[in-house]
């Protein structure tokens, strides 16, 4: 009996957390489901009079080519962020030199700084390499401040890749690359996944580097657009909200498809600190 | 295998540099000659209205100036232009200036932009379409700045208006008050009956600014309140001590939750009647519109009859902006009769120019116009026309402390202060 | 060739020199994307620059001076170390609770799993707009009792203004006052209870990513070892808090420096949600930064203020990072 109740309390504690996470996505999807009248604070919790979609769709006409600029620039950023993270990580563990591990600690203090202190001579920096004003400028920023988090995350999980195995490729004659390719990209994939997802959530949900890179509203991504259509006096909230809501199914089906291999990827040993 | 990745490597290279040189090149040049090329007006104006003004106004370019120009409209929304604030700082330090940006009038424009040297003086532009004639004179002074005018006003505002619910009044037998002291007895009325005698919504810190802004100007006059901000009233005095007191009453009269309400979240408040007054610029009747409600009056705010507190947005020419020509003739478009008639009505503000139709504004902004030409003309202190940005934004901490903590002497001091820092007191 | 030449043939040419040469181009990068712009950050927060027009005079110490006066920044300070504090507890104990709980076995996990983490893939600007309005005093959670017939609730949340801090005149102001220590009796040196609202807001946004990585160290743990224990005839909260939980403390260092650094360098949540606050009771450094750079037009203040956040982090972080790699050396 005692066994019982003690299954009861954790699925009763769960549940009860479920309801508490939910809630704030509970309000969303019924503000994006109202009408602009019927939008008032203290009727928060009322369900909408009618289904009305009219501000999913106005959220998306709004935000469409924000929302394709979104990934046109979170899916190279991505891929090369997994890219770099991996071969640094690589190179970190299995190829250590005399200050490796003071070079890795130099890379990892740059995920520290606070973000809008580099604003100004970021601009100037794209601007030299005249990418300022565009997606690629967004996607080479991401990618350089991502370089700390993709490489930490990399290098926590091959650390767990025993070095026996390297060894041996190293006596069959393996270049650098080749022990890479046929030894440590194989079995890349859990960090790969806990990484790709990493950074496209960061990268995708990221305003201030896209609204500072990118002036041209039809270039500009779905959190800048998103931004926009508050308005800056008076809100519409139903639209905000059901915008809100569109801008965050991409990540929403990343976490809910892939949310299994994010564990699986964390429990090799990408995040164990 | 190894070279297999070489090949691969070095072909992304190859690639990834390609794009970049796809990247780059700017079709910023206009073709000598006839108007063409890019045209990009910078502004927070993302919705309702003030879109609606706005896309008005690029119509009217392209008939009037260009239809080969491609106006591009960037905006970046976002607490009466905070974030635009950012990202136009952040592009003119990095020599990336828009063709033309939405500034209010005065201090923010002057001290932030002109001193710095960043814009061009239009005094030939206001000479070649007549305006010193046509735009008001305490206007042309406010926009200018060693006596050449560096912007152009497109429409102005009035920040000194209280708003109230007609049925609220009636209902409880109240007369909507005119001085201050008619304010108290009001609200003593009110809060008697469990009715919040002013809403405020300070999440953006302007409001609690501009409640004080009004107070300051019920309570010294025109030129007393103009005289804070040129050194002429002394910030220590006792006029000035007194309307502190009398704004720190007035917090009293105030819904609690103050702190979690935009402005317009506040004016719902209004709408339901739980609350009686607002005290807020007139683009709150746009907000009435858009909730489609209708019973509200309108007076100035308590003891500022006579007193236009006024802001204006206005446009100016920044040094090296791209397409220089398209550039002025949109400004001539801003500041033309035809560009002000379709943009204001719109907006829900009045015209800069003096010559407008009254017939095509509604109720209250006809009486603004009325107004607008006998009243004095004030400066806002919330809106830029008053104070330089760095002056503001300290003035703006110590109103949000003060709030908190109602210690009205330390609110003095810190604004005597805060005049000093700024070199406008000595 | 002679010996010297071939040995740095070899060197050029060596895998070890390809190594290097691979991971040259991220060193390149982060050093002048970071350390070149903290450089320059460092010369603006001792300079002059006042208004848009750059100006690099130098000015020593005076603006980190200015900052320690400013009665802002002194709030800043104190709410850096309520909110940090509060934030990395509750994910902490949360995400391992509910952890903890996933971990036995429980039908729907993956569910449970997608709930709890659905929040991380909101961005921080939505989450703050959600939150502004749950926590509304005149909305949100204060009116749900009511939905079941119980009287509202009434708390301000985010709007309240009290600040719990040791009063002078208590009897622990006096013991402070007797140690030396009376300046403690200060609202400066309180809590103050608008935040706990941002930190409500903050831990639903990251507590779902602290439970996994908890998860996931609970799977690692070998059964064996807990098998042993249960044999032993301990209760599972036992082996959870004697077995467990210190095998855990490698993923829990981890867990308090990643939100360790996103609290210190908190922005968006608090833009989006509170802004100041009442008496600036959710005001953050980062919020200062922004205003006082981009709106007040103080940007040697806005630099000495990044200065000041990255010692900041830099206290929090390096004991850390030097902790963990000699740890690793040692393995």
């Amino acid at each position: 009996m005692t066994i019982r109740w003690t299954r009861v309390a954790i699925y009763g504690v769960l549940s009860l957390f479920a309801l508490l996470y939910l809630m704030p996505i509970y309000v969303l999807a019924v503000t994006g489901l109202k009408s602009f009248q019927e939008v008032r604070l203290e009727q928060m919790w009322d369900l909408p009079s009618g289904l009305r979609f009219d501000s999913f769709r106005d959220a998306y006409r709004a935000l469409d080519t924000n929302l394709m600029n979104s990934f046109k620039m979170v899916i190279p950023a991505t891929i090369i962020s997994c890219m770099l993270g991996s071969i640094n990580g690589y190179v970190l563990t299995k190829w250590r030199f005399r200050g490796s591990n003071l070079l890795f600690f130099l890379l990892l203090y740059g995920m520290f700084i606070p973000y809008q202190s580099v604003l100004i001579p970021l601009v100037k920096t794209l601007q030299q390499l005249h990418v300022y004003g565009s997606l690629w400028g967004l996607v080479v920023t991401h990618v350089i401040y991502g370089i700390p988090i993709t490489t930490l995350i990399f290098r926590n999980y091959y650390t767990n890749i025993p070095t026996e195995l390297v060894e041996a490729a190293k006596m069959d004659g393996a270049s650098i690359f080749g022990i890479y390719t046929r030894v440590i990209f194989p079995l890349s994939l859990p960090g790969f996944v806990v990484v790709a997802i990493w950074q496209f959530t960061s990268i995708w949900n990221d305003f201030l580097f896209a609204v500072t890179v990118t002036s041209n509203p039809g270039i500009q991504p779905a959190t800048v657009a998103l931004n926009n259509m508050a308005g800056s006096f008076i809100v519409e909230w139903n639209v905000q909200m059901a915008g809100a809501l569109i801008a965050a199914l991409p990540t929403l089906i990343v976490y809910i498809v892939l949310g299994r291999f994010f564990v699986r990827g964390l429990m090799a040993g990408a995040l164990r600190g | 295998m190894s070279l297999r990745l070489r090949w691969l490597l070095l072909s992304t290279a190859l690639l990834a540099t390609l794009a970049l040189g796809a990247a780059c090149g700017d079709d910023n040049e206009a073709k000598p000659g006839a108007l063409s090329g890019k045209l990009e007006i910078f502004s927070w104006w993302t919705t309702g209205g003030e879109a609606a003004g706005l896309q008005k106004l690029f119509d009217i370019y392209g008939t009037t100036c260009s239809k080969d120009v491609n106006v591009v409209n960037s905006t970046v929304a976002g607490g009466g232009g905070a974030a635009a604030r950012q990202v136009l700082t952040t592009r003119m330090l990095g020599n990336d200036p828009p063709g033309s940006f939405q500034v209010h009038m005065g201090h923010e424009l002057t001290d932030t932009w002109v001193t710095q040297n960043y814009m061009e003086p239009l005094d030939t532009l206001f000479k070649d379409e007549g305006w010193s004639s046509i735009f008001p004179k305490g206007v042309i002074d406010i926009v200018s700045y060693d006596g050449k005018p560096y912007s152009v006003p497109v429409n102005i505002h009035r920040a000194n208006v209280l708003w109230y619910n007609k049925a609220v009044f009636t209902s409880n037998n109240l007369q909507p008050p005119k001085t201050l002291a008619e304010f108290f007895t009001v609200a003593d009325a009110l809060k008697a009956k469990g009715i919040t005698p002013l809403a405020l919504g300070d999440v953006e810190a302007f409001a609690s600014v501009q409640l004080m802004e009004t107070t300051l100007m019920g309570k010294l006059g025109a030129e007393g309140y103009k005289g804070l901000w040129t050194g002429a009233t002394d910030w220590k005095s006792q006029q000035v001590t007194d309307a502190l007191t009398t704004y720190k009453k007035m917090l009293d009269y105030v819904n609690s939750d103050h702190s979690s309400l935009t402005w317009d979240q506040a004016n719902d408040l209004v709408i339901s009647g739980k609350a009686a007054m607002t005290i807020m610029g007139d683009w709150l009747e746009g907000d009435m519109k858009a909730k489609k409600f209708t019973n509200f009056g309108w007076l100035p705010a308590p003891g500022t009859a006579g007193m236009y507190d006024a802001l204006s947005d206005t446009f100016g020419l920044p040094k090296k902006a791209p397409n220089r020509d398209a550039v002025m003739c949109w400004l001539k478009v801003v500041g033309s009769k035809a560009g002000q008639e379709a943009f204001n009505p719109l907006k829900g503000s009045i015209c800069a120019r003096t010559d407008c139709d009254p017939k095509l504004f509604d109720e209250y902004l006809q009486s603004a116009m009325t107004d607008w030409k006998k009243d004095t003309i004030v400066p806002s202190l919330a809106h830029g026309a008053a104070a330089k940005q760095g002056w503001l934004t300290e003035i703006s901490d110590a109103v949000t402390a003060f709030v908190a903590n109602k210690d009205a002497a330390t609110l003095q001091s810190r604004l005597a202060t805060s005049c000093k820092t700024a070199g406008v007191c000595k | 060739m002679n010996i010297n030449g071939r040995r740095l043939l070899n060197l050029v040419t060596s895998e070890q020199a390809v190594a290097v040469a691979l991971i040259v181009p991220s060193v390149i990068a982060v050093g002048v994307f970071v350390y070149g712009f903290i450089g320059w950050s460092a010369v603006v927060s001792v300079s002059r620059w006042d208004n848009v027009r750059p100006d690099y005079a130098y000015v020593g110490l005076d603006n980190f001076r200015d900052l320690f006066n400013n009665f802002r920044f002194q709030i800043d300070i104190r709410n850096t170390v309520v909110f940090t504090t509060f934030f990395v507890a509750a994910c902490l104990g949360i995400g391992f609770v509910l952890a903890a709980l996933l971990d036995r076995r429980v039908r729907g996990e993956g569910l449970f799993r997608s709930i709890f983490l659905l929040p991380m893939a909101v961005s921080f600007i939505v989450t703050g707009v959600v939150w502004r309005w749950l926590l509304a005093p005149r909305a949100g959670v204060n009116i749900l009792p009511e939905k079941v017939g119980l009287p509202a609730g009434a708390y301000g949340w985010y709007t309240d203004p009290n600040v719990l801090y040791v009063h002078a005149d208590s009897r622990l102001g006096d013991a402070l006052h007797t140690i030396g220590l009376g300046f403690l009796a200060d609202p400066n040196y309180g809590i103050p209870l608008a935040m706990i609202s941002v930190v409500i807001a903050a831990t639903w946004q990251a507590s779902g990513f602290v439970m996994v990585m908890y998860l996931a160290g609970l799977r690692a743990i070998p059964d064996e070892l807990r098998d042993a224990a249960r044999v032993d005839g301990a209760s599972e909260m036992q082996i959870l808090r004697h077995v467990s939980l210190p095998l855990l403390r490698p993923v829990t260092l981890s867990a308090m420096i990643i939100l360790g650094h996103q609290s210190l360098k908190i922005f968006d949540l608090v833009m989006s949600m509170s802004r100041r606050g009442p008496g600036f009771a959710t005001d953050v450094p980062a919020l200062f930064m922004f205003e006082t750079t981009f709106q007040g037009n103080h940007f040697s203040h806005g630099a000495a203020i990044s200065i000041l956040m990255l010692l900041a982090v830099s206290l929090l972080v390096i004991p850390y990072l030097f902790w963990s790699l000699r740890r690793e050396a040692r393995l």
